[in-house]
C-alpha cells in the first residue's frame, strides 16, 4: 500500500497529468505482476524457511526466557545486536511478518485470477480444437468406415462413457470435437491456496483473542481463571479480561506412575472444575487428555513436590501445614530444590524463611542429600534456616522459589542453622523455634488455554490436505478429434489428439483410447453394413 | 514387562539386516563390473539417432546388459528385498517385546525409515525395471545409515515415555516414518539426476565421458520423473504428519503450533518441498535448479532427525540417547 504513495514522488518531472498516472499505474502493474509471479513466490517461500531457520537456532523468548536470559550472559557483546535485528522473537518479528505478508499478496494475486478463471471454465464449453492435432503430445489417426458426422458420434460415446464433457463444432478445418475432465484437480489447486489463507487468517485471529495462564496447584488447592492468579501469562492484543470465562479448577489428587525402570508412565490429576457460582464436577486430567470447557482448555503441564512443614515458635505459637512448591531441578530422580517464605514471625521484627533440596526418595552421602528415585518412598530435606529481611516489600520483583541472593549477599539475611530432615523429624534453632518436616504433597503445573481460531485453523488445515490429494493426484484430460476425407475421398479419417496435465504415463492411457474407439468403428461399420432384419 | 529374549532377537535381527544390505551393495558393484565395456560406445551410436523424447542414452536397460551382469542385479535385489524382511522383523520382534508400536525412539524411528525407503526403491524397481540400476546409490546410503543408527542411535527395547502413550503416536509417527522415507528415494533420485543430466550433457557435447556407472543409470528424464512422481507422493503424507502432529501437539502440549524446533523444521521442510514442487512447474527453474531444491529437502529432513533431536532442546526430546 505504501508503493501507491511513494510512486509518484519517485517518478521523473511529469510531462503532463495523466500521463504521469498513467506511467505510475503501469509501474504498479508491473510490480503487481512481478509480486505475484511463480518466481516470486519461489523466491518468498525460499525466504521463510531460510528466515524460521535462527528461530530454531537460537533460544526463543516465546519458549524459554530463560535461555535467552543464559544466552545473554554467555555473550554479552553479541546477544544485543542479535536482540535488535529481533533474532530471539523471530516468529514474530516484523521481518518475519513481511515475509509471510508478501508471499500472501503473492498468493491471493496468483490464486484469485485463478479461481475466477477456474469458476468460468467449469461453465464454459471446451475450447475448440487447435488446428494442429498431431502436434498435441498424444495423437493417432484412425481410418473409418463411416461418414464424418457417425465417426465422432462413436467418439463421443466412447468419450462419455469416460465421464468427459464433450462439445461438437463445426469447425474451420472439418467437423470436430473438444471433449475435457479433471475439474476437480485445479479446484483442488484452487481449494489449497484459498486454505492456505484461511489457515493463516484462523492463526491471526487465534493470536489476537487467545490466551494462556500458568500456575502451580498443590493439592488441595483453587485456582480462577483471571490474570491475576496465574503465575504466567499472555494474551492477544484484543483480549478482555472481563470476557474471560470464570472457571475454576480444584486440584484434589496428583498421581504419577513409573514403570520398573522408572519410565514415567502416566501423570493424572483428579479435579474439580466449574463456572464460579455453579456446581463444580470431578474429572481426571493427563498428560494428551486436558479437560476441554467452554472454549477453554486446562493442562496438567507438569508436577513437583510440596514439602510440608509446621513450626512452632519460641512464644508458644505456631504454623501447621505450611507448605511451598519445590522445582523438579532434575526429571529423572525429581530432586527438587525451593524456598518457604514466612514474612510474619509471631512475637519477633525478624523474618523467616527455609530454603535447600528436596528428595522424594533421599539418600545422604557424606553429608549431602541426593534423591535415588522420583517416588516419594523416603522423602527427605535438606534446609537451610535464614532470619532477618526477606525484601518482599522492596518493590522488586522476586523469585517466589527462592530467596533474593542480594539480601543474603548483603548480610540481611543470615543462616541460622541447617538440617537433614525425614518425615516427622525436627530441627531446633538457637532461639527456641522447631521446625518439623511433617509431610510431602504433590503439586501439577497446569495451564488454562483460549484459542478461539483453532478450530477453523483444523477445518482450513483439511481443506489444504483434501485441496493438496486433488491438486496433486488428480489429472485433468483434454481430448480433441477432427474428421476429414480420407485419401482420394474414400471413407473418413480421424485423427484424435490428447493433452493430459498431471500425469506422467498418458500414453498407454490414450492408446487404450483410440483402441477402443478403432474397435467401436469397426464394429458400427460392420452392422451398418449388414444391417440386421 | 520387557520380553528381553525377543529384544535381543530383534537385535540379532538388525546386524542381519545390515549383512543382506551390505552384499547386496556388492552384488550390485558386482552387477557393474560385469556389465561390458563396450555397452557405452554401442549406446551413444544408438543414442544419436534416437527419438526424440529420448535424446540423448536411453536407460542402460534389459535389451543392452550382458547375462551375468544382469544375474548379478537379480540377486542383489533378491538380498536387497530379504534385507527389508529381516528389516522388517527388527520392528516387529521390537514391537512384540515392548508390547507396543515400535517407533518409540531415534534408533526405531530411524530403521523404520530406512525400511520405508528400502520398501519404495524395491517397489519403483519392480514396477521400472531399469530403475534397479540406481540400487547401489540407494543401498549404499541404507547400509551407512543403518550402520550410523546402530552405532549412535541404539536405545535399547523399553517402554514408552508417557508424552508418547497416545493413539496419535500410530498416525502421526507412522506417516512422519513414510513421508520421510519417501523423501530419501526422492532426493536419492535428484542426486542421480543431477550426475547422469550432466554425463548427458557431455554427450550431446560430443565428449565421451567413460563413466561407466553413470551409463548404467536411468535416463535424466527418467529419474527426474521418479524424483517428482515420488514427492509428490511423499509431500500430502508429510503434510497430513505436520497436521497430526499440530492436532497431537494441541492436546499434549497446550497448543497446536508452538514454534518449537522440531515444528520449525518439520515447517522448512514443508515449504521447501512446496517450492520444489513449484519449482518443476515453473520456467527457469526447471530441471537441475529444481533437482537441487529437493536435495535440499532431504538435507532438512536429516537435520531435523539429528541435530534437533542430539544438539538442540526442544519438547520432541524422545530420542532415548539421554
Amino acid at each position: 500500500m505504501t508503493t501507491t504513495v511513494e510512486r509518484p514522488a519517485a517518478a521523473p518531472p511529469p510531462p503532463s497529468g495523466p500521463s504521469s498516472a498513467r506511467r505510475a499505474g503501469s509501474t504498479l502493474l508491473r510490480w503487481w505482476r512481478s509480486l505475484t509471479a511463480m518466481r516470486t513466490a519461489l523466491v518468498l517461500l525460499f525466504l521463510l524457511a531460510l528466515a524460521a531457520v535462527p528461530g530454531s537456532l537460537l533460544p526463543q523468548r516465546s519458549l524459554s526466557q530463560s535461555q535467552v536470559t543464559g544466552y545473554f550472559a554467555d555473550h554479552p557483546d553479541l546477544a544485543p545486536v542479535l536482540d535488535r535485528l529481533y533474532l530471539f522473537d523471530v516468529f514474530s518479528s516484523p521481518w518475519f511478518a513481511a515475509i509471510y505478508l508478501l508471499l500472501f499478496i503473492s498468493l491471493i494475486g496468483c490464486v484469485v485470477p485463478r479461481a475466477v478463471e477456474h469458476a468460468r471454465a467449469v461453465f464454459a464449453a471446451p475450447p475448440p480444437a487447435p488446428r494442429h492435432l498431431h502436434r498435441l503430445p498424444d495423437h493417432a489417426s484412425v481410418d473409418s468406415g463411416l461418414p464424418g458426422a457417425a465417426t465422432l458420434d462413436v467418439v463421443e460415446e466412447e468419450l462419455r462413457v469416460r465421464r468427459f464433457r464433450v462439445v461438437r463444432r463445426e469447425g474451420r478445418y472439418g467437423p470436430e470435437l473438444s471433449a475435457e475432465k479433471g475439474f476437480l484437480k485445479e479446484t483442488g489447486n484452487v481449494v489449497f491456496h484459498l486454505a492456505l489463507l484461511a489457515l493463516l487468517l484462523g492463526l491471526a485471529g487465534g493470536k489476537l483473542w487467545g490466551y494462556e495462564g500458568s500456575i502451580l496447584v498443590t493439592e488441595g488447592d483453587r485456582f480462577c481463571n483471571t490474570f491475576q492468579q496465574y503465575d504466567n501469562h499472555s494474551s492477544g492484543a484484543l483480549v478482555d479480561a472481563g470476557d474471560m470465562a470464570p472457571l475454576c479448577v480444584t486440584l484434589d489428587d496428583f498421581k504419577a506412575e513409573y514403570e520398573e525402570n522408572l519410565t514415567a508412565a502416566s501423570f493424572t490429576a483428579d479435579i474439580q472444575y466449574g463456572l464460579a457460582g455453579s456446581a463444580s464436577r470431578d474429572t481426571t486430567i493427563g498428560v494428551n487428555s486436558p479437560l476441554r470447557f467452554d472454549g477453554d482448555r486446562v493442562y496438567v503441564t507438569g508436577h513437583g513436590y510440596a514439602p510440608v512443614f509446621s513450626v512452632t515458635f519460641p512464644n508458644g505459637d505456631s504454623f501447621t501445614d505450611i507448605s511451598a512448591p519445590f522445582l523438579p531441578a532434575e526429571t529423572q530422580t525429581m530432586s527438587s530444590e525451593g524456598a518457604l517464605k514466612l514474612p510474619d514471625v509471631p512475637g519477633s521484627d525478624e523474618q523467616l524463611a527455609l530454603q535447600g533440596l528436596f528428595a522424594p526418595t533421599g539418600s545422604v552421602q557424606g553429608g549431602v542429600l541426593t534423591s535415588v528415585d522420583p517416588r516419594p518412598l523416603d522423602p527427605q530435606v535438606a534446609v537451610f534456616v535464614y532470619e532477618g529481611y526477606l525484601g518482599l516489600d522492596s518493590g522488586l520483583p522476586q523469585n517466589v522459589y527462592s530467596l533474593d541472593q542480594t539480601q543474603i549477599d548483603r548480610g540481611n539475611l543470615t543462616r541460622v542453622g541447617q538440617a537433614n530432615l525425614s518425615v516427622g523429624e525436627s530441627t531446633t534453632l538457637a532461639d527456641g523455634t522447631v521446625i518439623t518436616f511433617s509431610g510431602v504433597r504433590q503439586f501439577a503445573a497446569m495451564q488454562v488455554s483460549h484459542d478461539p481460531g483453532q478450530v477453523w485453523v483444523l477445518v482450513s488445515a483439511i481443506a489444504i490436505l483434501v485441496g493438496l490429494l486433488g491438486m496433486l493426484l488428480l489429472r485433468r484430460e483434454r481430448v480433441f478429434a477432427r474428421t476429414t476425407a480420407g485419401p482420394g475421398g474414400a471413407g473418413t479419417v480421424l485423427v484424435v489428439g490428447a493433452l493430459t496435465r498431471g500425469s506422467a504415463d498418458t500414453a498407454p492411457r490414450f492408446t487404450a483410447l483410440t483402441d477402443d474407439v478403432a474397435a467401436a468403428l469397426a464394429r458400427r461399420a460392420r452392422t451398418e453394413e449388414n444391417p440386421r432384419t | 514387562m520387557i520380553n528381553e529374549s525377543l529384544a535381543a532377537t530383534s537385535d540379532t535381527l538388525f546386524s542381519i539386516a545390515v549383512g543382506l544390505y551390505s552384499l547386496a551393495v556388492v552384488a550390485f558393484c558386482a552387477e557393474l563390473a560385469f556389465g561390458g565395456r563396450t555397452a557405452p560406445a554401442r549406446q551413444l551410436v544408438a543414442a544419436g539417432g534416437g527419438p526424440v523424447e529420448q535424446p540423448v542414452a536411453p536407460a542402460g536397460g534389459a535389451d543392452d546388459e550382458p547375462a551375468r551382469a544382469r544375474r548379478w542385479g537379480m540377486v542383489a535385489m533378491a538380498l536387497t528385498a530379504l534385507g527389508a524382511v529381516v528389516q522388517a522383523g527388527v520392528l516387529l520382534t521390537r514391537g512384540l517385546a515392548t508390547g507396543r508400536l515400535p517407533w518409540g525412539n531415534m534408533y526405531e524411528f530411524g530403521t523404520a525409515v530406512v525400511l520405508v525407503a528400502v520398501v519404495v526403491y524395491l517397489v519403483l524397481a519392480v514396477r521400472t525395471p531399469s530403475l534397479r540400476h540406481i540400487g547401489i546409490f540407494v543401498l549404499a546410503p541404507v547400509v551407512l545409515s543403518m550402520v550410523g543408527i546402530g552405532l549412535f542411535l541404539y536405545a535399547s527395547a523399553g517402554p514408552l515415555v508417557a508424552a508418547l502413550r497416545s493413539a496419535w503416536l500410530a498416525v502421526h509417527v507412522t506417516t512422519a516414518i513414510l513421508g520421510f522415507g519417501i523423501f530419501f528415494v526422492s532426493g536419492i533420485a535428484s542426486v542421480m539426476y543431477l550426475v547422469r543430466s550432466r554425463y548427458e550433457a557431455k554427450v550431446a557435447a560430443g565428449e565421451q565421458p567413460m563413466s561407466r556407472i553413470v551409463h548404467r543409470l536411468p535416463g535424466a528424464a527418467a529419474l527426474d520423473r521418479t524424483a517428482h512422481r515420488t514427492a509428490v507422493f511423499g509431500f500430502p503424507i508429510w503434510t497430513f504428519a505436520v497436521i497430526a502432529g499440530a492436532i497431537w501437539a494441541e492436546s499434549a502440549w497446550g497448543r497446536f503450533w508452538g514454534w518449537d524446533p522440531k515444528e520449525t523444521w518439520a515447517f522448512i521442510a514443508w515449504v521447501v518441498y512446496a517450492a520444489y514442487l513449484h519449482a518443476r512447474t515453473t520456467a527457469g527453474w526447471r530441471g537441475r535448479p529444481s533437482a537441487w531444491i529437493n536435495v535440499v529437502g532431504l538435507g532438512v529432513m536429516v537435520f531435523n532427525l539429528l541435530y534437533v533431536n542430539m544438539v538442540s532442546t526442544g519438547l520432541h526430546s524422545y530420542g532415548g540417547l539421554n
